[in-house]
């Protein structure tokens, strides 16, 4: 129950970091997560509500007054049963989630909320720490293959539900590596891979198999995962960019962020990549405001850029939300994120006309100012200006799943698709993550499209219960 | 023999429609309470003389204001005399008709109400014939009695019996007359069953009111003057008697019945048996078991002795001439029946605690407030239940008349031959003997009783504490890992760390708030326990419930388990043996001493273990059967000589499933009830299942002796995660006690006041069951809704098993998580969800409709989630659609508005000023609560730019900004158990009064408001000391009854005329009927509150264990009304939980005119449901006094007006749809509502709401909503006279004398003299002495109620109950008569609960006072020269002066004020309770933290010598003559808390003077 008088009493305490000038000498994570006597007062912060709001906040609904009550009584071993009870994945989430639990809390209304995903990080760090998380191989085996095609967080996340519910569980990964977006889309000093490979080590003793590099509906047709598998889990993403179609796209020295990003990931593992994109003395533009972008900013002051400047087509939003109209939901608000903090330049509202350049190579960027009114956007006039570019990193955002090969293929076998390309499948009630196809299951962005590792996670999780209610009949996974 | 015809009756029957109904829909006849005036003269020397009989019905025309009407104001509820076997006028009546009588003493008269149809009449008179046949008597003859119906009202005609009476002379010349009275006796029991058995048409109008040689009773539907006019037998002057015992009834409904008016055969009773439904059984049950030496084989023709049915008085008259026809005497048979609170009496005499003891294992006790008067026709006398809650005053004349009555003053004698006023004492017995002609006192009967035979000897002899055996052998351990275990009772994660690990540590139960949101059981995804299908009764208005706490001296939780020994073996010579426990939850040691109990008996006991698992494997279909077995092996076990039944789930495993313990603990207790076999044996329950209190309850009330709760003591065990800091050890002591505290409340809720009484008393209502599992299993419970049935209870067990041994991952090592008492995603569902929240918090911000809409749909729809019975409703269209623009505006229908009653106190000033100013903008109407209100909210808002601020300045956190216009004033103003704030000129501030007679989150619980929310405004507003704890009482000090509220909302109505005076009540089976009570007491407005709501802070099992949802209480109500006609007087008004404009169309559809809305607008005003009230750490400023919270309170009336006018929207848009227009033509149109089509959820599909959707068949003219007003009787106020000789004072303040004389017809004497002066000058009333009254006389109740400063009223004679109630600032002299021969001293001068919540003023008694002196006084003085019981309870300001002897338990809860008690004897501290108070001298120095300023003994003195002065007090000047000697005896009582207080307000003041000089 925590103190009920302890959010009185204690201040909200932010995760220690290591210095912007210090961190940027390596890809090491740099946030240390909250020591024991830290995390007991952070937890007594936590007020037991009645209805807490920060549970329905988190997309897999994590207990977390529970949990906070159980590190304020330092009983962390239960705080971590209680914590894996609803998350598969407590180290990525509590890295890289921007936790809408804490924007749901009720502290958040009129004080600084809970420290919730402190807490978590404290729990799962420790939980590693002491031998905690061990394998939970099944009781008995039920003699049913699932094949899950791709090995992001939501493919990990069923794959791992579905394996201790007794399945035989493989999982098909395109790449070289385990891991997805979590490998090489989130750069290493937000979380370090050394997490996923211990995770992987935990699903093979339950059983899971994994198969790296096999890339389903090009290597191997759907077809044969049909005839060899019970059931099949799609959770192969939303990898596909958006792109800007404006003159001088093709130019040299613009690409996306994953294509830049992924490389360094690589690096950062020992691999030796041939002619990575670097952003060494480079004038750096970042296009897009998001996370990744940020990413991107990230990775090229580890590079060394001369400059970066990041720019986003949406106005600036306010510093401060309307909490009585916005609480408990995710607030649209001005986020600075550790990257920025590190170095660069923002800007708002501006939209890229041209890129401009000299042999073939990228020299700089036209843009203009825009105004957004009623949802629409318009230019302002005379407000073009130019901007010194050698590498420009493409962060807008994914339009879907890929479509060609994995997609294409499960379509012909009756998987249907939503109005915006994603695999069609419901989350609710009877047939919950089935897509047209009975045998075949969607969960994360390949399903929802693009969106959070929680949220991945959340639909890994409740996919898995589906397809198990698929092959028994009924399922004693949570929901 | 000799046949006399009949006059042939005018009609052949009255009409079937004029009958009393039988149960319909909701309503059920076995609800009906009823309460009254009883009242008994006699000649102590037997004289008779007919100047006695009209004397009796004087008395029951003197206690008419005591007894109600129906509809219809000639319509009475029932009155009737029993007077001595009237010799010469039968004589003489008979004589005429040829009949001769033989002497007296050789015959005996029946007297007989027979059906009007000639053949069913025939037939009934030829079965009593039979009847004396067979029994071999002489049937002398019939005799019409001559009746005069002229005057009845003409529904109390069609259905007024033939009446005659039947003449039996004794078979044979050997028989004794006590012979002839016992064969008598049978003759009827043996006829009335055979006329039962005929199943007649007519059958139940038949009916003996009295069949014997020695008494006859005359009674009928009448009204109390009716009885001398209708019987003309009563005019003759021939018609003698000693004695006349007569009784006024009130009854809660209107429903003409002739047969429950009282007197019974040998009794009249005013009050309520609690424990009826369990002593009924326990009759039942010892049927085989019992022998009577005197009755002998005639025994057996007595059964049933109680039809189901019976009203309680007549039960109790059943049992009661059993014994006596048993062989016991009248007192003695009494004494069983209704013992003194012997357990925990320290003052009491070993023999009688011995005797009671002794007859405790014979007969359990017949609990409940009760005044009994009883006669045999030889011995009349009186006693009252255990904690005196009826009043019942007696005088003595020097001629040898006594005169006992609910009241003083019902017959009029001359001072001088008064020889003792005096009142029947809480247990104490009152007997007049006639034959002997003497009066038996109390203590010399007792001891005669008592000593009679060796009980001492024989209860040492025969009892075995269990906890004084030597310890047995270790238990042996279940193999089933515990957390398996926990999850095989539906353990969770809550169970862990609210309900138990509280208990543990505190030794009290969790504390919880903002009422229960979560679906009943039935609806629940979720397996439930079927604990959880039970819900707990309560009393409300017709009987009191208890303080367990303050009162704990009459309450036992003791109780033998074993055999009971055979009632009727008066020449008992041995007692046997009997096992007692202290409470009923047992220890692992108690368990297996019970379970080897014949190693330790030798022999006496034998257990036997009943194993109540089954295989798994056999599925839910093997329940049935294995109950059945399990029926059969108990009755098997008990013919073999086992006489303790242990029935037990230890041996659950993997392949092991148990039935539930509750239901087989009802299965067995119901079989072996039903086979007569239940006394002979014990039934101890040894289960996995109980950990909450409720749990014990439930297998308590359905008939356990004891409850072993080996899992929670085993979870306990393991615990340390929870409790770090606790020894296991410890933990399990703890946890025992809270459950033992836990019951005392169960039991105390509903009044009952001993274990051993509730023990099978069965005071739960089923929700979601079968009604024929109930019967079958639980028979006597209500069961409205249907429900599931034996199968699905079992697939809920099995489901419960399948994940204890299941592979559940989330439960492989952890408990569930719950979600029962707080949202959890995976956990219970809740209406209150955060996404409802969201919504509704930001539509009423933004003032968006639609978004309301979104959140009215997570409500009303629920098709997906199953949450409340209405959302299983359909609404049926009356007729086409209507454009919406013609149904009636949102502006007319949100004036149906309020708000809930939530007390400044429970909430901040600025969230109850936000309600309040938001209501008053919208016409609706906002509560104040029970906590007071600052007079400076009164008066409404003239100029611009005032804000809660400029208003009550600093003690304001938020400002709020008000307009012109705007009002503070909560129109409703609560009265509520402690009367806080209560005075004059808040109630002339209301427009509705509303006396809280209930709450949902804990009905029949009093309430704490602990010391750190006490600030010094809410000390100020609620005249008490800031920083002390406030205790509300859990019953109203002067409502123990139908007919005490009938007086105080008398009084209220009184003191503002123009306020409606309204009763709220909470749901729960037979509200409807107390409803119809309240509406025949005069109430305008009746408020049916559901379960679920509550804001409030309340234990947990209260919270989600009692009471229902307001469906069925609000369609009962409604259904019960209109059968009543008294629909139309009374507004009706629904709370609970109502959030939509669906749920006020709802509430419409079955019957109210108003809604209540609590939880919903405190949401809007920012609420998050922290539930978390009670700990003040609400963190957006709503529940908290936290000044530095309340700076976060962002609520803003115009929120909550948004919100109001979108639930109208949402009204009239589905009224619209309806084809309704006028909300008056919604009103009870239950026809409009169908269950919902398709529900397939396997437990809901079962329910089935046809009896909340009845309409009871009534003509059209028969009103459905509110349309009339209350006939309060005002005009015949003495106050007219008095405040029309007070018009200079009132006018001008000129000073005014006024003598008058009074009786006890005048009630509420002074109370709208005061209401006017208050509504003129406010709480600061008049000058002192401006209005001076002189009054003589016997005062009627409430005299000086309300009684405003500046006026003083001299009463010279003497007062009943309630004298100075809620005193306001007024003086009230009491003296007696200067020819008044008695001592003062030694004779009471005014009644019981004096100076109830009384907060400014003065009193003077010259004269001993009843119990409850000066109860929830809160700031006036009073003298008086002894007190009753109870005296100064929870007082908390003011001084008390007692100059005699004082009752027991004085200053309980007592946490302000201060008592100085004359203590000549040094006895005092005996009789004082000191959990709360400190015994001091009397200190003659002045300190800084003194009361009221002074020294002690200038205080003291100064009172003593005002009571000198005013009352001429004898006492008083003694005492003043000789001071050092007598003022050394005073003893000064003094509340810890109070003194803490002083001392530290005295070292504030001490450093802010410091301040000031620096």
């Amino acid at each position: 129950m925590g103190k009920p008088t302890g959010f009185l009493e204690y201040q909200r305490l932010s995760e220690a970091s290591i210095p912007p000038a210090e961190r940027l000498k390596n890809y090491r994570e740099f946030t240390m997560h909250l020591d024991d006597a830290e995390a007991k007062i952070q937890g007594a912060r936590c007020m037991d509500c009645g209805i807490p709001f920060c549970q329905t906040g988190c997309p897999v609904n994590n207990i977390i007054p529970d949990f906070n009550d159980l590190v304020f009584r330092q009983n962390w071993q239960e705080a971590l049963v209680t914590l894996h009870s609803t998350n598969n994945f407590p180290e990525f989430t509590g890295r890289v989630c921007p936790a809408p639990c804490e924007a749901a809390c009720t502290l958040n209304i009129n004080n600084d909320a809970v420290g919730i995903k402190s807490i978590e990080h404290a729990i799962i760090d420790k939980g590693w720490e002491m031998g905690w998380v061990t394998p939970q191989p099944p009781k008995r085996k039920t003699g049913k293959r699932v094949a899950v095609v791709g090995s992001g967080p939501a493919g990990l996340a069923a794959a791992q539900q579905l394996a201790r519910a007794g399945h035989e569980v493989i999982v098909f990964e395109k790449s070289d590596r385990i891991g997805g977006l979590l490998r090489y889309g989130i750069p290493d000093f937000k979380m370090e891979k050394s997490h996923i490979d211990r995770r992987i080590r935990q699903m093979e003793a339950e059983g899971v198999q994994f198969r790296v590099s096999q890339n389903i509906g090009v290597d191997t047709p759907a077809e044969i995962l049909m005839q060899d598998f019970d059931a099949v889990v799609l959770s192969g993403g939303a990898e596909l960019p958006r792109d800007l179609p404006v003159p001088g796209r093709d130019l040299d020295g613009i690409h996306f962020a994953m294509e830049f990003l992924p490389q360094q990931n690589k690096v950062v593992a020992g691999d030796k990549v041939t002619g990575q994109l670097m952003a060494t003395g480079k004038n750096v533009i970042v296009i897009g405001g998001g996370d990744t972008g940020s990413d991107c900013v990230g990775t090229s002051n580890r590079h060394g850029a001369l400059s970066i400047t990041q720019f986003e087509l949406l106005a600036q939003p306010p510093e401060h939300e309307n909490k009585p109209m916005v609480w408990p939901n995710w607030p649209i608000k001005l986020r600075t994120s550790s990257s920025h903090e590190e170095g660069c330049d923002r800007d708002w509202s501006i939209a890229t006309k041209e890129f401009v350049g000299k042999n073939g190579k990228v020299e700089k960027l036209k843009a203009v100012r825009v105004e957004w009114k009623d949802g629409k956007m318009l230019e302002v006039p005379g407000s073009e200006f130019d901007m010194k570019a050698d590498l420009v990193l493409l962060a807008m955002g994914f339009l879907g799943p890929v479509q060609k090969g994995l997609v294409e293929q499960f379509a012909a076998l009756g998987v249907e698709k939503d109005a915006r390309s994603n695999v069609k499948a419901v989350t609710e009630g009877a047939g919950a993550y089935q897509t047209a196809n009975p045998k075949v299951f969607a969960a994360g962005d390949m399903r929802r499209g693009q969106s959070l590792v929680v949220w991945a996670i959340r639909e890994g999780r409740q996919c898995a219960r589906s397809v198990d209610e698929y092959l028994m009949g009924s399922s004693e996974l949570p929901r | 023999m000799q046949e006399v015809p009949a006059t042939a009756p005018a009609s052949s029957s009255p009409p079937v429609s004029q009958q009393a109904p039988k149960a319909q829909g909701l309503y059920d006849p076995q609800n009906e309470h009823d309460a009254c005036g009883v009242g008994f003269v006699a000649n102590i020397k037997g004289k008779r003389s007919h100047s006695l009989v009209e004397q009796g019905l004087k008395i029951l025309e003197n206690l008419s204001h005591r007894g109600a009407t129906g509809y219809d104001p000639l319509l009475g509820d029932g009155a009737g005399i029993l007077i001595q076997l009237p010799d010469q006028h039968l004589r003489r009546v008979c004589g005429k008709q040829g009949l001769t009588l033989p002497a007296i003493g050789q015959y005996g008269v029946g007297m007989v109400f027979l059906p009007r149809e000639p053949a069913s009449r025939m037939a009934c008179e030829q079965e009593i014939e039979r009847a004396i046949n067979a029994e071999g008597q002489i049937l002398l003859g019939w005799r019409d009695v001559a009746t005069d119906n002229t005057g009845l009202s003409p529904a109390t005609i069609a259905v007024e019996p033939l009446i005659r009476q039947v003449f039996v002379a004794r078979g044979s010349s050997e028989m004794s007359q006590d012979d002839l009275e016992r064969k008598l006796y049978i003759i009827r029991k043996r006829s009335g069953h055979a006329i039962q058995a005929l199943n007649l048409r007519h059958g139940k109008e038949f009916y003996v009111p009295s069949f014997s040689t020695r008494t006859v009773v005359y009674k009928g539907m009448l009204l109390a003057d009716q009885v001398g006019k209708y019987f003309l037998d009563l005019q003759d002057p021939a018609m003698v008697t000693a004695l006349a015992l007569v009784h006024q009834r009130f009854s809660t409904n209107t429903f003409p019945t002739w047969d429950l008016s009282h007197p019974f055969r040998m009794i009249a009773h005013n009050g309520e048996i609690n424990t009826l439904r369990g002593n009924v059984n326990w009759i039942r049950a010892r049927q085989q078991a019992i022998a009577s030496p005197v009755l002998k084989d005639d025994l057996k023709k007595i059964w049933p002795l109680i039809y189901d049915g019976q009203s309680d008085s007549a039960s109790f008259d059943n049992c009661l001439e059993m014994l006596v026809m048993g062989g016991y005497s009248l007192s003695h048979a009494m004494m069983m029946m209704i013992p003194e609170a012997w357990s925990g009496h320290k003052l009491m005499d070993e023999d009688r605690r011995a005797f009671y003891e002794y007859h405790a294992t014979l007969m359990e006790a017949w609990d409940g407030p009760a005044a009994m008067a009883f006669t045999d026709g030889r011995q009349i006398g009186a006693t009252l239940d255990r904690n005196g809650l009826r009043p019942a005053r007696y005088i003595l004349t020097d001629d040898d008349i006594v005169v006992l009555a609910s009241e003083a003053g019902v017959l009029d004698f001359p001072e001088s031959k008064i020889v003792k006023k005096w009142r029947l004492q809480p247990g104490k017995m009152f007997l007049v003997d006639t034959e002997k002609g003497c009066i038996v006192d109390d203590e010399q009967l007792k001891r005669e009783l008592a000593t009679a035979k060796p009980y001492r000897q024989w209860v040492e002899q025969a009892r075995i504490r269990l906890d004084q055996l030597p310890e047995p052998a270790p238990a042996e351990k279940s193999s089933v890992p515990l957390l398996d275990l926990q999850q095989a009772f539906g353990y969770t994660q809550e169970d862990l760390k609210i309900i138990l690990s509280h208990m543990a540590r505190t030794g009290i139960e969790a504390t919880g708030s903002m009422g229960n949101d979560s679906p009943l059981a039935v609806m629940s995804d979720k397996p439930r326990n079927l604990y959880h299908y039970f819900k707990q009764l309560f009393a409300q208005v017709t009987n009191p419930p208890i303080d367990p706490i303050r009162e704990e001296l009459v309450m036992s939780t003791a109780i033998t388990i074993g055999p009971r020994p055979n009632l009727l073996d008066i020449h008992h010579t041995d007692p046997g043996q009997w096992l007692e426990v202290a409470q009923p939850v047992l220890t692992t040691e108690d368990m297996e001493k019970i379970r080897h109990i014949d190693m330790f008996t030798g022999n006496y006991f034998r257990s036997h273990e009943l194993d109540i698992t089954y295989p798994a494997a056999w599925g839910t279909e093997g329940i049935e059967a294995a109950v059945a077995s399990l029926c059969a092996h108990a009755e098997d076990a008990l013919r073999l000589g086992y006489n303790l039944l242990i029935v037990t789930d230890r041996r659950v495993d993997v392949d092991h499933v148990a039935i539930p313990a509750l239901l087989a603990v009802g299965a067995v207790h119901q079989h072996l009830v039903r086979k007569g076999l239940r006394t002979s044996t014990g039934l101890v329950v040894e289960t996995g299942s109980a950990r909450e209190v409720h749990h014990f309850a439930l297998l308590g009330g359905f008939g356990a002796a004891a409850v072993h709760p080996y899992l929670a003591l085993q979870t306990l065990h393991n615990m340390r995660d929870y409790l770090p800091d606790v020894d296991p050890q410890e933990a399990e002591k703890k946890y025992i006690k809270a459950i033992a505290k836990g019951l005392l409340k169960v039991m105390s809720k509903m009044g009952i006041s001993t274990y051993q009484s509730y023990c099978g008393a069965q005071i739960f209502e089923a929700v979601g069951l079968s009604s024929q599992f109930v019967k079958k299993y639980f028979t006597g419970t209500a069961s409205n809704v249907e429900g599931i049935g034996i199968f699905e209870i079992a697939e809920e067990a099995m489901r419960q098993h399948h994940k204890a041994f299941g592979d559940d991952p989330v439960l492989r090592t952890q408990l569930d998580a719950g979600g029962e008492y707080a949202f959890r995603v995976r956990g219970e569902d809740h209406m209150w969800t955060p996404d409802v929240i969201a919504r509704l918090q930001h539509s009423t911000k933004s003032n968006s409709y639609s978004t309301y809409k979104e959140y009215a749909k997570l409500i009303n729809d629920q098709t997906a989630r199953q949450l409340t019975l209405r959302g299983l409703f359909e609404i049926k269209p009356d007729g086409a659609p209507v454009p919406i623009e013609e149904v009636e505006s949102a502006k007319e229908i949100v004036k149906r508005f309020a708000t809930g009653a939530m007390s400044l106190g429970s909430i901040s000033t600025e969230a109850h000023a936000t309600l309040a100013v938001a209501m008053n903008r919208i016409g609706g109407k906002s509560n104040t609560g029970e906590g007071g209100e600052d007079p400076r909210r009164f008066i409404p808002v003239q100029k611009a730019g005032e804000s809660l601020k400029s208003r009550l300045g600093a003690d304001v956190e938020t400002d709020i900004a008000l307009q012109p216009g705007d009002s503070l004033r909560s129109r409703i103003k609560q009265v509520a158990s402690a009367r806080f704030g209560v005075t004059a000129e808040y109630l002339n501030s209301a427009d509705q009064i509303q006396i809280k007679m209930a709450q949902g989150a804990k009905p029949g619980e009093g309430g704490q408001l602990p010391g750190h929310k006490v600030s010094d405004y809410i000390g100020k507003l609620r005249f008490a000391t800031p920083g002390v704890e406030l205790i509300s009482p859990p019953p109203h000090h002067d409502i123990y009854s139908i007919e005490d509220l009938a007086q105080l909302i008398h009084d209220l109505k009184n003191c503002n005329s123009s306020a409606s005076i309204s009763v709220k009540l909470v749901s729960e089976v037979g509200v409807g009927t107390v409803a119809a009570g309240v509406a025949k007491a005069k109430a305008d407005h009746v408020t049916i509150a559901g379960h679920d709501g509550g804001t409030g802070a309340s234990p947990v099992s209260s919270i989600k264990h009692a009471g229902t949802p307001w469906e069925l209480g609000l369609a009962e109500t409604q259904q019960t009304l209109v059968l009543n006609r008294l629909r139309g007087r009374i507004a009706v008004q629904v709370d609970g939980q109502i959030k939509t404009g669906r749920d006020v169309l709802v509430g419409a559809l079955l019957g109210a005119d108003e809604f209540g809305f609590a939880t919903a607008p405190l949401v809007v005003e920012g609420c998050i449901m922290m539930r978390k009230c009670h700990l003040n750490t609400c963190p957006v400023g709503v529940a908290t006094q936290d000044p530095v919270l309340r700076k976060k309170f962002t609520g803003q009336p115009e929120h909550v007006v948004n919100f109001f006018f979108f639930v109208a929207e949402e009204v009239r848009e589905l009224m619209a749809a309806m084809g309704i227009r006028k909300f008056n033509d919604l009103i009870g149109r239950a026809d409009l509502l169908d269950t919902r089509k398709g529900i397939s959820h396997w437990k809901s599909k079962g329910l089935d709401f046809s009896r909340i959707f009845h309409l009871p068949d009534m003509p059209a003219e028969v009103s459905r909503y509110h349309t009339e007003t209350q006939d309060h009787g005002l005009v015949n106020a003495l106050d007219n006279m008095l405040i029309e000789r007070a018009k200079p004072a009132l006018d001008k303040r000129e000073k005014v004398t006024i003598e008058a004389t009074i009786r006890n017809l005048n009630r509420t004497v002074g109370t709208m003299l005061s209401g006017a002066v208050a509504k003129k000058y406010g709480n600061e009333g008049l000058p002192h002495d401006t209005i001076n009254i002189k009054l003589t006389g016997t005062a009627g109740q409430s005299f000086g109620a309300f009684l405003a400063h500046g006026i003083t009223m001299d009463l010279s004679g003497q007062a009943n109950d309630y004298v100075g109630k809620g005193l306001s600032g007024g003086r009230i002299v009491v003296r007696p008569l200067p020819d008044f021969r008695g001592n003062p001293l030694e004779n009471i001068i005014v009644g019981n609960t004096v100076m109830y919540g009384a907060t400014a003023g003065e009193s003077y008694f010259r004269g001993v006072a009843g119990e409850r002196f000066c109860v929830r006084n809160s700031g006036a003085s009073a003298v008086v020269e002894g007190t009753g019981d109870h005296g100064c309870e929870y007082m908390t300001g003011g001084t008390v002066v007692v100059l005699g002897a004082t009752g027991r338990n004085f200053g309980a809860g007592m946490s302000g004020g201060v008592a100085f008690v004359l203590d000549e004897e040094g006895m005092f501290k005996n009789r004082c309770n000191m959990a709360m108070v400190e015994l001091e001298a009397v200190g003659d120095t002045v300190t800084p933290s003194c009361h009221m300023g002074v020294s002690d003994a200038t205080l003291l003195k100064s009172l003593v010598e005002n009571h000198a002065k005013y009352t001429g007090s004898q006492r008083a000047m003694d005492i003043l003559a000789n001071w050092p000697k007598w003022s050394r005896m005073f003893v000064k009582v003094m509340p810890s808390e109070y003194k803490r207080a002083l001392k530290e307000l005295a070292e504030k003041n001490a450093s802010m003077l410091k301040q000031k000089a620096a």
